[in-house]
């Protein structure tokens, strides 16, 4: 980024140079940087191996790969956006927003900052290594079991299944250093006056989410190597035959596996309000409900993990219990939906991209969560589940509700980061893009897994057949469409209208008052909030 | 709840004036069980809400994106920030409406749902057990008539029409036929208990509304009652291995008449094939028999040609189990042996001992031995393997 231009301003901004720069770093923006690049890289590497699925599955019959092959790329096109497209992502702007919003000089531990982000690299080679590797004939190719590791299938599968539970415990080791720098920056380096209760959205959806993934990725870690001595050293924890249970497995991972939807969410939820009010020219509605409801939902999401496996069997009262507890997520998100629209309403709004995002992912993940709400009910589930109703329901809150809040914060702030303003027509091209082709994809899924088309599948029946060209043909388009949001990027790293120190007209908070592009080292005099 | 039900015909109306194609299925496939009836109603009455929702939300912040635009003049209500009385009370009405739809609205009909589909033993009039494989189902039927009736299903769609490139035409029911179908008699509920050999796998039929993940190791169980003649096709959908597209489920269901010609029939059939396994067995009778037994079984992974698919599948062309000894100089069959190696499997290998019968075993072994490049000239006879069983 163009911190050199700046540097005449900031006589301590003597860093290395070239590779050594970002090799060596601890500078909480260079960082970020570095996080939202990678992220950016792993999104395109992740939807390629989705859109060579999609390609397979535009018409009934084998065409392009072997059902082999077929399992490796779902299983790891998932980890890849989860792992490696959108954690990267919500870090980055951790990295980049938090200090700035808080008044804060720099992360509170910028070394452990560096290797946070330096573990993630070597765990994404050792997610994809797998397939390069069968191409000469070691192993038999990446894991092929679906992100989610289920033995017995994870115990026969070959070495795809090593890489991939070393992968995920590099990345677990990168997300709770990240938390525990974040904990420790949020608690400890806030300007003067800045109450918890004053802290801007993003940072409160942050704090919870570090909570929440110190709390669960252990026990993530716990799992995948208790599943790595299954597979090695003889043991039988998820071996009926030794005395385990394969379902125990299904409950330690989705232990994290349930809070981990709200790891990604969380951050993006603190973006929303934000984006708002600046577009709205009016304060938040229901600062305080907010909070509360994060918390909320922060709380819940801990204990309703087996609605992941309702079909697997388990006593009514624990069907009932864990339905239950699942709809009562609805609660904290209706207040949350009604601050965010109470927030629009009788504003003065204008509708620039990040706008344009906001409003389309309160839409979007608003079919998310209901569809999420008609999951709950166990009855209905044992139908939903592993069909590709599923698969709509959670691409409306990952995709809409993840990667599109994502690209509304990198719209948002993006000015700020590089000092020029992007290219606006392509940016709202990009988005209506965006959304029209996300919903081709998914629509005609939902009603797929309602007919009774089970995921996971490489070739299909043929009352299928219509349905899957429709979505296939808009999976390429979403997935061409999302060039233009690497170029508008690109070129506004490299130029542009020079952006001013507000940015946007209705824009309130700490980061707004430094220059565009903020200096190397943020805040030399720490500001004082009243 | 009237009005909800004339919500979920009228919205289901609308798609299906919307579907001019009849290809196009907007809905749950017709429901066959009181279980699948049962969800079909949650499913449209909880969808009805939702919409309803979604509906009035959206309507609420459409009104609000036109109405108040910078770019229309509106100005931004300079609201000093409202008391926390009055915001507590603006945002607790979405709590509570949500409080209601969820726990009475939603809830209420769910639970009972629940307790009617984890009901299995209430009235029901015969009991069958499911044991998934890869990639195959095998029924057993464990009381009544039918008791001891058994047999393994698998997809029957020709492996041409599956294979890469594959212009022609496809079968009707492509990837969801079976050679040989589970039967069940109309009207009875039927508890099911399932079970896996290996993996996960998951029997699911969409009409009957029920599904269950099959545990290796544990039993879980479920129940159906067919309420409508006719043949019910679904798909495991527990992602079980690279076969997992090709394991599909395939119901008829017969009236009780038909399905007690069916059980007589049946065992008939099991009788015959129990008595040939003590009779003595030309090769070229084994060999034939071997062929199919191969094709259907085998030749997912060890390929119709004997190539396999080095390194997860090794090849049977020239095999070193395949063409050294079936027999120690005891008589026994020996460890890691070819007979061993099919009855017992090894890692991802299934042991076929409970899902072929003595001449299917036999058969194979033998085809094994003396085709696919292999001409080890031995004949393993039904009766050799009924006894290396005991």
């Amino acid at each position: 980024m163009s911190t050199t231009t700046t540097a005449h301003h900031d006589e301590h901004a003597e860093h290395p140079t070239g590779i050594m720069r970002w090799l060596t770093t601890t500078n909480h923006k260079d960082i970020g940087t570095m996080y939202l690049t990678f992220s950016l890289i792993m999104f395109f590497v992740g939807g390629a191996m989705i859109l060579g699925i999609r390609a397979e599955l535009f018409k009934p019959g084998l065409q392009l790969i072997n059902p082999d092959f077929f399992n490796q790329l779902i299983g790891v096109h998932a980890l890849v956006m989860i792992f490696a497209a959108l954690m990267p992502a919500a870090t980055g702007f951790a990295n980049w927003m938090i200090p700035l919003q808080i008044g804060a000089p720099d992360m509170a531990l910028p070394r452990l900052n560096n290797w946070g982000f330096w573990l993630l690299p070597p765990s994404a080679i050792l997610l994809t290594l797998p397939f390069t590797l069968a191409l000469f004939g070691i192993g038999d190719g990446a894991l092929a079991t679906g992100w989610t590791f289920y033995p017995p299938l994870s115990v026969q599968g070959g070495i795809g299944v090593d890489f991939a539970i070393f992968a995920v415990h590099l990345l677990g080791i990168s997300s709770v250093l990240g938390s525990i720098n974040i904990i420790v920056t949020v608690f400890n380096m806030r300007a003067p006056g800045m109450t918890l209760m004053k802290m801007p959205m993003f940072v409160w959806g942050w704090l919870i989410t570090a909570f929440l993934l110190i709390a669960t990725i252990p026990v993530l870690a716990g799992a995948v190597t208790m599943l790595l001595t299954d597979r090695h050293f003889g043991t039988h924890f998820f071996d009926a035959a030794g005395g385990g249970d394969p379902i125990m497995f299904q409950h330690l991972f989705w232990f994290f596996g349930h809070p981990e939807v709200y790891i990604l969410l969380l951050p993006v939820w603190g973006f929303i309000p934000q984006i708002l009010e600046t577009f709205s020219r009016k304060p938040m509605y229901g600062y305080k409900a907010q909070v509360y409801s994060f918390w909320g939902v922060g709380a819940l999401s801990v204990v309703v993990w087996a609605h992941h496996f309702f079909t697997a069997g388990m006593p009514v009262p624990a069907l009932l219990y864990f339905m239950y507890s699942t709809m009562a997520i609805s609660l904290p998100l209706a207040v949350m939906f009604f601050c965010w629209i109470k927030t629009m309403w009788r504003g003065s709004m204008s509708f620039e991209t990040p706008m344009l995002f906001t409003v389309g992912w309160i839409i979007l993940f608003g079919i998310g969560g209901l569809t999420g709400l008609v999951l709950a009910d166990v009855a209905a589930d044992a139908q939903y589940h592993n069909s590709y109703f599923i698969v709509a329901h959670f691409h409306y809150t990952l995709f809409a509700g993840g990667i599109m809040g994502i690209m509304a914060g990198t719209y948002y702030w993006l000015p700020k980061m590089t000092g020029h303003m992007y290219n606006e027509k392509l940016g709202k091209l990009h988005f209506w893009l965006t959304a029209i082709s996300f919903n081709l994809t998914f629509i005609p899924q939902f009603f797929l897994g309602l007919a009774g088309m089970p995921r996971r599948i490489p070739d299909y029946a043929l009352q299928f057949a219509e349905f899957n060209m429709i979505s296939s043909i808009a999976a390429f388009t979403l997935g061409i469409s999302q060039l233009l949001f690497v170029y508008n990027i690109i070129s506004c790293v490299k130029g542009g209208k020079k952006a001013t120190d507000q940015v946007w007209e209705g824009a309130k908070g700490l980061e707004w008052t430094l220059p565009s592009p903020p200096p190397y080292h943020s805040f030399a005099e720490q500001p004082v909030i009243k | 709840m009237q009005f909800f039900k004339k919500i979920g015909v009228g919205l289901a109306l609308m798609m299906a004036s919307v579907s001019a194609f009849a290809e196009y299925a907007w809905n749950f496939p017709e429901p066959v069980t009181p279980m699948a009836l049962d969800t079909l109603h949650v499913h449209n009455k909880f969808m009805a809400i939702c919409m309803i929702i979604f509906v009035v939300v959206l309507a609420i912040m459409v009104y609000s994106i036109f109405a108040h635009r910078k770019s229309k003049g509106y100005k931004a209500v300079a609201d000093k920030p409202p008391s926390t009385a009055i915001e507590i009370f603006w945002t607790l009405i979405p709590f509570a409406i949500l409080l209601l739809i969820d726990f009475v609205i939603m809830g209420i009909p769910a639970y009972h749902s629940v307790v009617m589909m984890e009901d299995t033993r209430t009235e029901a009039k015969m009991v069958i057990k499911i044991t998934g494989s890869q990639w195959r189902w095998q029924y057993e039927y464990l009381d009544g008539d039918a008791k001891g009736i058994k047999f393994v299903s698998n997809l029957s769609t020709p492996q041409a029409q599956m294979d890469k490139g594959y212009q022609g035409a496809k079968d009707e029911n492509y990837l969801l036929e079976v050679d040989n179908r589970l039967v069940l008699p109309v009207g009875e509920k039927v508890r099911i208990l399932m079970t896996a050999s290996d993996v996960l796998h998951n029997w699911w039929v969409p009409q009957f509304g029920s599904s269950r993940v099959a545990v290796p190791g544990f039993l879980r169980e479920t129940w159906v009652q067919v309420e409508k003649p006719g043949t019910y096709r679904g798909q495991c959908k527990e992602l079980c291995g690279k076969g997992h597209g090709y394991m599909p489920v395939v119901v008829d269901a017969l009236p009780m008449e038909e399905y007690k010609v069916w059980v007589a029939a049946k065992k008939e059939e099991m009788a015959k094939a129990s008595a040939g396994a003590d009779k003595e067995w030309t090769k070229e009778e084994l060999m034939a028999e071997g062929k199919t037994v191969y094709e259907k079984n085998c030749a997912v992974c060890h390929q119709v040609s004997g190539a396999g698919l080095p390194p997860a599948f090794p090849a049977l062309t020239g095999s070193k189990i395949a063409t050294s000894p079936i027999f120690g100089e005891d008589g026994k069959y020996l460890k890691d042996g070819h007979l061993d190696r099919v009855l017992n499997g090894i890692r991802v290998m299934p042991g076929w001992k409970a899902l072929l019968n003595d001449v299917e075993i036999a058969a194979v072994v033998t085809y094994e031995r003396n085709a696919l490049g292999n001409s080890v000239g031995d004949v393993l006879q039904p009766s050799q393997v009924k006894a290396a069983r005991e």
